[in-house]
């Protein structure tokens, strides 16, 4: 176990960061390199000023139409990215180990239980999702054996995580597991419906820019 | 059962179409896949992946979706749901597949998906499904598998540059014609053909010359009455609709916003003004005009709408007594969501017109006709399809009805088409107007005889 643990905290840290970080500069250089040469439209029509308005927009709950027509997916759509963000960048446990290990320096942690509540809403926001795909029906529709790995593996650090924390189980164990799943999940941000971290400001950026500067119209 | 119920039974699943089984029975599956990867590979690009890797299978974009409303919320009429049954399986196929489920890429493409863009401003990327499905078109178009109907407006666009098989004499005598039966009301009226150095070019759609000609001589008599150096080609491009652009077949769809800014160039106008249609609109400035490597109209273009309430800001035309009902105004999917226009064509109905109410949703917002992107051109095998597939406009309309409407004013062609289908099977009680229709029958005519 504890062999498992210092690989798991020690040379997979470096390698699941620098797949991450490696692979979306790829994934993103290759993209805007292709459209650049297929798909030019997107930086002819480009219109900074429209895209950062509909950031805004869709970025905030209630922004848009649609936003408003789904309150509670709204809501926890809103509530699950945000944890997602702040849980793994603002905890406590993360920003020691950074500082001791790595880096060298660290910024403002958030409280323990503001980490533990935010880490429950998006396990519960994972729990939401999985119970959309399988009731409602224009979901379920789409909805392949892949869209639940997906949930498991954004789930799957979270609820270790939240049981290391907790107590709950071997503690070791479980500290590793959260580790070994952050990896995984780091790693697969690239190269799977995770990329939409990073494509959304793209194709949403390039959506406002035909709506806003070529048509007059508001995309949300 | 319902009355509606029982109408939703007709069989939409097997609907014959000689175009789409004529076409598959020649395919093999060697060829389908190298036309297939041929268009993936050498049409699309970035754009395309970023859309089917990033679309995280929400549902979200569902409700935008008239045919999903209309059809008791089928999953498989939902954007998403049409995205499936297209592209995912192209990619996931790699495009191994077989002649029938070419057939039901074409049914999904061109009969079940207006393009209207609705569902794009519903997703939280901002996905655009219409350009996945316009591919999933053009995919069909160079297999040889589109609808008949719209086969042969494609045919007639290829042999003589209109929809409509018009022919260059028939075009002139139609606009003859008109200015003759105008010159009863208005003796000086003109319709200047082919006048270099005019201001205005107008130009049409096919289906004006050929069937409802009266809007040649209405549009006459408001440039007229406005006093407008105006003239119309006498040679091809005088049609600015372009069914090539739904087909698949970009090239002809290419080459038709050519010619039709080639006859603006020819008449040496300052700029062009169109008929109240917005498939056409939508066909030079997004389409036709990028594909000949425009960024934007190499000479201006205007629609109608934006022509008319210049001409009543600038006091050139007004109003004589206003349209005593009530009406409500339809926005074409391609002149409001693609351009914008929907403020100004109600300031020209407010107008004109005693008591404007607002249908919800509205504006660029609105729900389709369920005619446009090409749908309503795939002619009657698919018309009970297409009617019972907007039922959501129809309560949209009853909606206004019961608020005492008893006018549409819908600017658009497609909008007629589709909205006149839907007033006659569901029985509303409304009349259909085009803003022009509404203009020509209530503007002062100080140049008219009595």
């Amino acid at each position: 176990m504890n062999a498992f643990y210092n690989l798991v905290s020690g040379p997979l840290v470096w390698v699941a960061f620098a797949v991450f970080i490696g692979g979306s500069v790829w994934k993103m250089t290759s993209l805007l390199s292709e459209a650049r040469k297929k798909d030019n439209h997107i930086f002819e029509y480009w219109s900074w000023g429209h895209a950062i308005l509909s950031y805004i927009h869709w970025l905030l709950p209630f922004g848009s139409e649609n936003s408003k027509q789904q309150p509670v997916m709204s809501l926890v759509t809103f509530l699950f990215h945000l944890g997602i963000i702040l849980v793994p960048v603002f905890t406590m446990g993360h920003i020691v180990l950074l500082e001791e290990g790595a880096l060298g320096w660290s910024w403002p942690t958030l409280p323990d239980q503001v980490a533990d509540i935010a880490a429950w809403v998006v396990v519960g926001g994972c729990c939401y999702f999985a119970w959309r795909r399988l009731t409602l029906e224009q979901v379920r529709y789409v909805t392949s054996p892949a869209d639940f790995g997906i949930l498991i593996m954004v789930a799957a650090p979270f609820v270790t995580g939240l049981m290391a924390y907790h107590g709950w189980g071997d503690n070791l164990l479980m500290t590793s597991l959260h580790m070994f799943s952050g990896e995984i999940m780091l790693v697969a941000i690239p190269f799977t419906r995770l990329s939409h971290m990073l494509t959304f400001w793209v194709i949403r950026g390039y959506t406002a820019s035909e709506f806003g500067a070529v048509r007059h119209v508001r995309d949300w | 059962m319902s009355e509606a119920e029982a109408k939703k039974k007709i069989d939409i699943d097997n609907i014959q179409d000689a175009g789409l089984d004529q076409g598959v029975a020649k395919l093999t599956p060697e060829h389908i896949e190298k036309v297939i990867n041929q268009v993936m590979d050498a049409e699309t690009g970035a754009r395309m992946k970023m859309y089917v890797d990033t679309c995280v299978h929400c549902g979200l974009c569902s409700e935008a979706c008239h045919w999903y409303q209309s059809y008791d919320r089928q999953p498989r009429f939902s954007p998403v749901g049409k995205v499936k049954q297209t592209i995912w399986k192209i990619v996931h196929q790699k495009g191994k597949l077989t002649p029938q489920e070419v057939r039901e890429l074409a049914v999904v493409a061109y009969t079940e998906c207006n393009l209207c863009r609705r569902c794009q401003q519903y997703c939280p990327f901002g996905i655009e499904i219409a350009y996945m499905i316009a591919m999933v078109r053009r995919i069909c178009h160079k297999l040889g598998v589109t609808p008949q109907y719209m086969q042969d407006t494609c045919h007639s666009h290829s042999a003589t540059l209109n929809q409509m098989w018009v022919k260059e004499d028939e075009w002139t005598d139609s606009l003859q014609w008109q200015e003759d039966e105008a010159r009863d009301e208005f003796p000086d009226l003109r319709i200047p053909v082919g006048k270099e150095g005019a201001e205005i070019m107008y130009s049409v759609i096919a289906p004006e010359p050929k069937f409802r000609t009266q809007l040649i001589y209405q549009a006459a008599s408001i440039f007229h009455e406005s006093g407008a150096d105006w003239t119309m080609p006498e040679t091809r491009g005088w049609d600015n609709s372009n069914m090539a652009m739904f087909s698949g077949d970009t090239e002809l769809a290419g080459r038709i916003v050519k010619e039709h800014f080639e006859s603006a160039m020819r008449l040496k106008v300052k700029r062009i003004v169109m008929g109240e249609c917005g498939h056409a609109y939508r066909a030079v400035y997004d389409v036709g005009n990028r594909w000949n490597a425009w960024k934007m109209f190499p000479i201006p273009v205007i629609h109608s709408v934006q022509f008319f309430y210049e001409l009543i800001t600038s006091g050139k035309i007004k109003c004589a007594e206003k349209y005593p009902e009530k009406v409500s105004f339809n926005d074409p999917c391609n002149i409001s969501r693609g351009m914008g226009l929907h403020d100004m064509g109600r300031h020209v109905t407010e107008v004109f017109c005693d008591e404007l109410i607002e249908m919800h949703p509205n504006r660029e917002h609105n729900l389709c006709c369920c005619a446009g992107g090409g749908v309503i051109n795939c002619g009657p095998p698919w018309k009970n399809k297409r009617i019972l597939g907007n039922s959501a406009k129809a309560d949209q309309l009853k909606r206004v009805v019961d608020l005492g409407v008893t006018t549409i004013v819908a600017p658009c062609h497609n909008c007629h088409g589709g909205l006149d289908d839907i007033i006659h099977h569901y029985g509303l009680p409304l009349k259909l107007k085009f803003l022009g229709d509404i203009i020509y029958a209530h503007m002062e005519k100080t140049r008219a005889v009595e």
